[in-house]
């Protein structure tokens, strides 16, 4: 098929699948946080609040945009429009799965394959700061200016650890270009274990993956290094004065980059698409079970005659035979080279995103300069300390 | 194919970018106009080959050295400054003679440089990251360690000049 063409297709594709999945995002993390603080989360639109993501956006789009008449108004409309084409645009590098052959057409899963894949994602992350300070500054409003100031200083400050920790496993991989920092990771030792740059090499790389996880998290404001956009400390930080789509920009850039890094850090540390024990072992029948038995779980539940709402006594058979179908799809021979690592590539970064909700559920934020004392004199120092051993290793090996 | 026509496109940007830097009467203005021309830079060294500096100009320059210009005009909270009187005087004056210098640049490179072989894209072939890293490791390793050192008395001289009296 014509280059241009596929290309146009797989970008429509992601492109879809990344917004849906930054709208659903929103329901994940209410439905968790809910559950973690003892209460349901978003019950009534739709079965058990699916369809809350749509009205959310139904009522930010159809909302009126106020703009304030003190704003910059050209740096004020800039603002969000900057935060979400850069963090919308990060996910081109990423691969999410080798090369297969779909109906007659051989592409690699994956939009490009840079060279300087991580660079690529650094240069985004780095730009990505002035979405936030430009927003802050032209809302004419000291708390956003605060906000927006202290967020980018946040941000810049952990770019450093992020970086450094980053570099570690390049030193053990060699290479800049995700796709091949995937492939290096494939194979096995002992014939069980798999070669994730975790295990890796002579040093394995436990420590960069959690200092990159407690930089991740300062990157992307989140929960303990939330206070810039904080609701008790700053009304609402460098989107307090943005209203309707402008502010549902922002929300998306933010969740966006949540999900970019954790692709990241499943692309480099987790080792990809590989599954985690090999095929000839039976991991390829992890799909189809988990998923078949959530459907099976499912229509169990509806057979049971609960007292459930009405709609339960619909939605559960429903999408007890969606999961079902699912299943069946992964167990076709002709899809299964596409669908496995698939699974196993969302399976990764889903539990680094549930390990961002979980962590938000769970702890206190930090104080501002609580958290610059953390990044500068504790993050940075052992990050580079971790640098120093991994290289002296890789250096003698 | 589409070498040519991205070429000119960045560099018009650039230099608008550029012009627009000089004219703003705000500094933050101003300074966002210098991080287009930055951009604009990154991709023209993308184009001739130049991938890693066209990565690190993004990550350093423009991610990290404008960020701290804007916090610096942000903190200090610089406002618009004043239009100067007198504009279609000193405008009147100057755009011819800007004209003039363009114009015998022009001539002067035209005429006195010799004719060398129009840039092919793509021919440059060693801007990845190993090959700019070898050749700062081995051929530019003096340079390199004094441009470090340099960077470290600029950041001790900024620490001297700017700490209070205790």
């Amino acid at each position: 098929m014509n280059f241009y063409v596929l290309s146009l297709i797989k970008a429509a594709l992601v492109a879809g699948v990344l917004l849906t999945l930054c709208a659903y995002l929103v329901w994940i993390e209410r439905k968790v946080l809910g559950h973690i603080q003892l209460r349901p989360g978003p019950y009534r639109v739709g079965p058990h609040g699916l369809l809350q993501p749509l009205s959310d956006l139904i009522k930010l789009l159809t909302k009126e945009g106020v703009i304030p008449s003190t704003v910059n108004r050209f740096f004020y409309l800039l603002a969000p429009f900057v935060a979400v084409v850069l963090a919308l645009t990060s996910i081109v590098v990423i691969p999410f799965g080798p090369e297969v052959e779909i109906f007659g057409v051989r592409t690699a899963l994956g939009l490009t394959d840079l060279d300087i894949g991580i660079l690529f994602i650094f240069a985004l992350s780095s730009l990505g700061v002035y979405g936030i300070a430009i927003g802050g500054w032209a809302s004419n409003n000291k708390y956003s200016l605060l906000g927006g100031l202290r967020s980018s200083a946040q941000m810049i400050s952990y770019e450093l650890p992020l970086a450094l920790a980053i570099a570690a496993p390049l030193l053990i991989v060699n290479t800049l270009n995700f796709r091949e920092m995937v492939v290096l990771q494939e194979g096995y030792w002992f014939g069980l274990i798999p070669k994730w740059n975790i295990f890796a090499g002579p040093f394995p790389q436990i420590f960069s993956f959690l200092i990159f996880l407690v930089a991740a998290f300062a990157e992307t404001n989140r929960v303990p290094f939330d206070l810039p956009e904080a609701e008790t400390e700053l009304v609402g930080g460098f989107h307090t004065e943005y209203s309707s789509m402008m502010f549902a920009s922002f929300f998306m850039a933010e969740y966006a980059n949540i999900a970019t890094i954790c692709f990241v850090a499943t692309s480099l540390f987790l080792g990809g698409w590989t599954p985690l024990w090999p095929a000839q072992y039976g991991s390829d029948l992890v799909p189809p079970l988990l998923i078949g038995g959530a459907g099976l779980l499912l229509l169990y539940h509806a057979s049971q005659a609960l007292k459930t709402r009405r709609w339960d006594r619909f939605s559960f058979p429903v999408f007890g035979a969606v999961f079902l179908g699912l299943a069946g799809l992964f167990l076709v021979p002709a899809l299964k080279p596409v669908l496995v690592p698939l699974f196993w590539f969302a399976a990764k970064s889903g539990a680094l995103i549930f390990l961002f909700v979980w962590i938000r559920g769970t702890l206190p934020r930090f104080r501002y300069d609580q958290l610059m004392r953390f990044a500068w004199t504790f993050l940075f120092p052992l990050s580079v300390v971790n640098l120093l051993i991994t290289g002296l290793l890789v250096a003698l090996a | 194919m589409f070498d040519v026509p991205l070429f000119l496109t960045f560099a018009a940007i650039a230099v608008a970018c550029a012009i627009n830097l000089v004219l703003q009467t705000h500094p933050i203005s101003s300074a966002l106009s210098l991080v287009g021309v930055m951009g604009s830079l990154a991709v023209l060294y993308l184009l001739l080959g130049g991938q890693f500096i066209a990565a690190v100009q993004l990550i350093v320059y423009a991610g990290a050295i404008m960020v701290l210009f804007i916090f610096v005009i942000m903190l200090l909270n610089a406002g618009a400054e004043k239009k100067p009187s007198r504009r279609v005087l000193s405008a009147a004056v100057a755009l011819p003679l800007i004209f003039t210098a363009l114009a015998l640049g022009a001539a002067l490179i035209t005429t006195q440089i010799p004719r060398t072989a129009a840039v092919k894209f793509g021919a440059f072939q060693q801007g990845g990251a190993a090959s700019v890293g070898r050749e700062l490791f081995t051929r530019y390793l003096l340079p390199f360690e004094i441009t470090s050192i340099l960077i470290l008395i600029a950041i001790l001289g900024a620490i001297v000049l700017a700490r209070k009296e205790i």
